[in-house]
């Protein structure tokens, strides 16, 4: 398939653009920051976002969505990217969403992908429970109880846990923590008998949390797919949801790179543009490459999910892999290159720096993919 | 069925029937390259036959015209033939820098005299071109080439020299830039030469390089009298078309060393230096490197890709392919680097059949020109921060 974007994707790309650089733009970021706003994300704009179908916008029609493909996502989320716009749309779409449409049952593919898709519903994926991204190093166990199971176990790093409605929990009810197989995904209520939760609010101002499993009873159908293929859909879960972390990424450098050329060619000193000077002309030149280089991955990937590739994790490892090196680089040079003023908190480019460290760490940084690019390639 | 499937299977055939056995293994290496010209080198005497018979369909170069010689086919029919060619494993039947370099310019900006007099013999291999652009004291700095051409009515008289010509003591002919006038800016004053290797006042001395090999010469030119129906272009307008030029030559080295479909690099590792207990390759850091390598490796060519893609689709500017030569050559060098961690000290034996007679160890050393001939890398640098980020001067 070519490269490239079609009419009706530039289209949603123009759109997309136009309606983040006014409603949610960096401005809105620091907004959200600076009232502490109790839900860490505007309500109604999530509801306009939902309006337009981006909730649903890879979500396929039957189930309420605009069936745009992974694709029509990506561009969403790379324009979010750019103007660091808060959504539950990581959270709720690019990963749970994914997670019921390839993993649930009709009836909890019926039950839930529609609320997705209007806004109305917010489910989140509770999986990391150490410092890392480790999912074969799962602990919290879900034991077989009559029909049903008993959960128990603590997640953190839960995107938009205090908020959200439902959780899609990963437990063991295999194995030992360590072990790559024996993990299922659970369908729990946020306020089900058992689960607490604690609001965390990272560096880049968004909500994560802290998810307390304690016996919590479910039963039978609140399990998503079946549990003999638990791993497998969270690995083809966790491949898409990086590539569109991917996405966001790749937008979040552009943007910053933008900015930081634009104030290579206005600050002055001694006596003349700081873009003059070959030392900074030639790291900004291979961060464009660098840049090229990342867009050809993004691109690659997202159309090898809707293409349904059978080498997607390869792909996925290597895209998240190399966007994540390219964004810490571009990311660093951002403030470098700005000096002084990049340093403080009315600049706007700090912001970009600290979105850009969690995108990178959620489901795996470039040390992670690279091992895993590695182990996939038999080496 | 379709006109492009008819093609196809004649093009099927006509292969098989004229694509001699021996032409259907890969080349051994630089030395087993056939590159035609009056006096033409070979390593088995099946390279001139396939070459003769492709030049003289104009397959040698399938996209050019009819009219002088080329295949006229469309863009599909290209595909078909290269794809036909892969088929069998056909070897390139002509290598050129009158393909790669001259003729894309000569089309352009050529007279219709020049077209008829050369594109024909380039298609056929009958003459073999060299390229006078660097001089000893014009490197990065190309424009500041000093190597004059006075006008005397009917001709030129040329004198100065040249550095880093490819192949000056096998080439036939030259295309090479020179100083018309000196009043105006360097970019002025260049003029555009195509002239005998065998006139009177040529002489070539081959230089030796690190890897053992010679592949470049220093050309002197002493009053040679070059006439003035060879003038390309205009009279100091060279410059534009040294530039085009570049770019073909550049296009040319960023695909240096890309793979040919056999091992990577990670999978011979796995062979020569094993396993740990947990099933990674037991040298950790390479791994690393080596994981980096051929996942960079492979986003480069999606790279390649989505720049044609976008091109046809008449999306964006192009400007990304100002990357190709830089990442392409760096990229190169750093393949070459993990070959020597990959083979340890056994790969750096200069000498001897056990090992290959120093094919790593002078591959490797020639990948170092990659990044300086055609543009060093730092000019390549500079080129796409003035003009694709447009930073100031």
């Amino acid at each position: 398939m070519a490269l490239v974007l079609n009419e009706e994707q530039l289209m949603l790309k123009d759109a997309a653009a136009g309606f983040l650089q006014e409603k949610a733009s960096v401005a809105a970021l620091r907004a959200l920051r600076d009232s502490r706003d109790e839900a860490g994300y505007s309500k109604e704009l999530w509801q306009e976002m939902a309006d337009m179908g981006w909730a649903g916008i890879a979500i396929p029609e039957a189930y309420g969505g605009l069936d745009y493909g992974y694709i029509g996502l990506g561009i969403v989320l790379e324009q979010m990217g750019r103007n660091l716009s808060v959504s539950p749309l990581q959270s709720s779409v690019l990963v749970a969403a994914t997670a019921i449409a390839l993993g649930g049952s009709e009836a909890q593919k019926q039950a839930l992908l529609p609320a997705i898709a209007s806004g109305e519903t917010i489910v989140t994926l509770a999986l990391q429970e150490g410092p890392h991204h480790a999912p074969h190093k799962t602990a919290a166990t879900a034991i077989a109880d009559g029909d049903g199971y008993v959960i128990s176990g603590r997640k953190v790093m839960v995107a938009d846990a205090h908020v959200a409605d439902k959780l899609i929990v990963v437990a063991r009810t295999a194995g030992e923590p360590g072990d790559a197989e024996g993990l299922g995904l659970f369908l729990v209520d946020r306020e089900a008998t058992g689960v607490s939760t604690e609001r965390v609010i990272m560096v880049d101002s968004r909500n994560s949390g802290t998810v307390t499993l304690d016996s919590v009873q479910v039963s039978a159908d609140q399990v998503l797919g079946s549990l003999d293929t638990g791993s497998a859909l969270l690995q083809q879960v966790l491949d898409i949801a990086n590539i569109g972390l991917s996405a966001e990424l790749l937008g979040l450098c552009l943007e910053s790179f933008e900015r930081t050329m634009e104030y290579l060619k206005d600050r002055k000193q001694f006596g003349a543009a700081i873009g003059t000077f070959q030392g900074l002309q030639h790291r900004a030149a291979e961060m464009y490459a660098d840049l090229e280089l990342a867009k050809s991955v993004v691109i690659r990937s997202l159309q090898a999910i809707d293409a349904g590739d059978d080498n997607l994790s390869l792909l996925a490892s290597a895209c998240k892999a190399k966007v994540s090196q390219v964004a810490a680089r571009v990311s660093n040079e951002a403030i470098q290159m700005h000096g002084g003023i990049g340093m403080t908190d009315e600049f706007d480019i700090g912001f970009f720096i600290k979105r850009a460290r969690v995108a990178q760490q959620t489901f795996g940084d470039h040390s992670y993919h690279l091992d895993r690019y590695a182990t996939l390639s038999a080496f | 069925m379709s006109e492009l499937e008819q093609f196809r299977l004649e093009t099927r055939e006509w292969l098989e029937a004229n694509c001699p056995a021996a032409m259907r293994v890969p080349e051994a290496g630089d030395d087993d390259q056939y590159w035609g010209g009056r006096n033409p080198e070979m390593s088995h005497p099946d390279q001139k036959v396939w070459s003769d018979r492709m030049g003289e369909k104009g397959w040698t170069t399938p996209e050019w015209p009819a009219e002088y010689g080329g295949g006229g086919l469309d863009k599909d029919e290209v595909k078909v033939l290269r794809q036909e060619m892969s088929r069998i494993g056909a070897r390139t039947p002509l290598h050129s820098f009158g393909i790669s370099m001259l003729g894309p310019a000569l089309l352009l900006y050529g007279t219709e005299a020049q077209k008829q007099e050369h594109i024909p013999k380039i298609v056929r291999g009958e003459i073999r071109w060299c390229q006078g652009y660097s001089e000893p004291g014009a490197g990065s700095d190309l424009a500041s080439l000093q190597t004059r051409a006075e006008d005397q009515g009917d001709h030129y008289l040329v004198n100065g020299s040249k550095v880093w010509t490819s192949y000056a003591d096998k080439a036939d002919w030259i295309f090479c830039l020179t100083r018309t006038d000196n009043t105006g800016t360097k970019h002025e004053g260049i003029s555009f030469l195509l002239f005998d290797m065998a006139s009177e006042g040529v002489t070539t001395k081959p230089i030796l390089l690190i890897s053992g090999y010679s592949p470049f010469c220093e050309t002197f030119f002493d009053d040679v009298k070059v006439p003035k129906a060879n003038l390309m272009g205009e009279e100091g307008k060279g410059w534009t078309i040294a530039k085009y030029l570049l770019t073909h030559e550049r296009a040319m080295i960023s695909g240096f060393g890309h793979s040919s479909g056999k091992k990577t690099l990670s999978q011979n590792a796995v062979e020569l230096i094993g396993m740990d207990a947990g099933g990674k390759l037991d040298d950790p850091v390479l791994r690393q490197n080596l994981a980096q390598l051929e996942l960079d490796a492979m986003v480069f060519g999606h790279t390649m890709s989505r720049v044609t893609d976008e091109a046809k689709a008449g999306q964006g500017l192009g400007e990304a392919a100002s990357i190709f030569k830089y990442y392409g050559t760096e990229l190169n060098k750093r393949r070459f680097e993990l070959m020597l961690s990959v083979y340890g000290e056994q790969g750096l034996a200069w000498e001897g059949d056990a090992y290959d007679n120093g094919k790593l160890p002078r591959a490797w050393l020639r990948t170092k020109a990659n990044s300086i001939e055609g543009g060093t890398s730092e000019i390549q640098l500079n080129i796409i921060a003035k003009r694709v980020l447009g930073l100031p001067s």
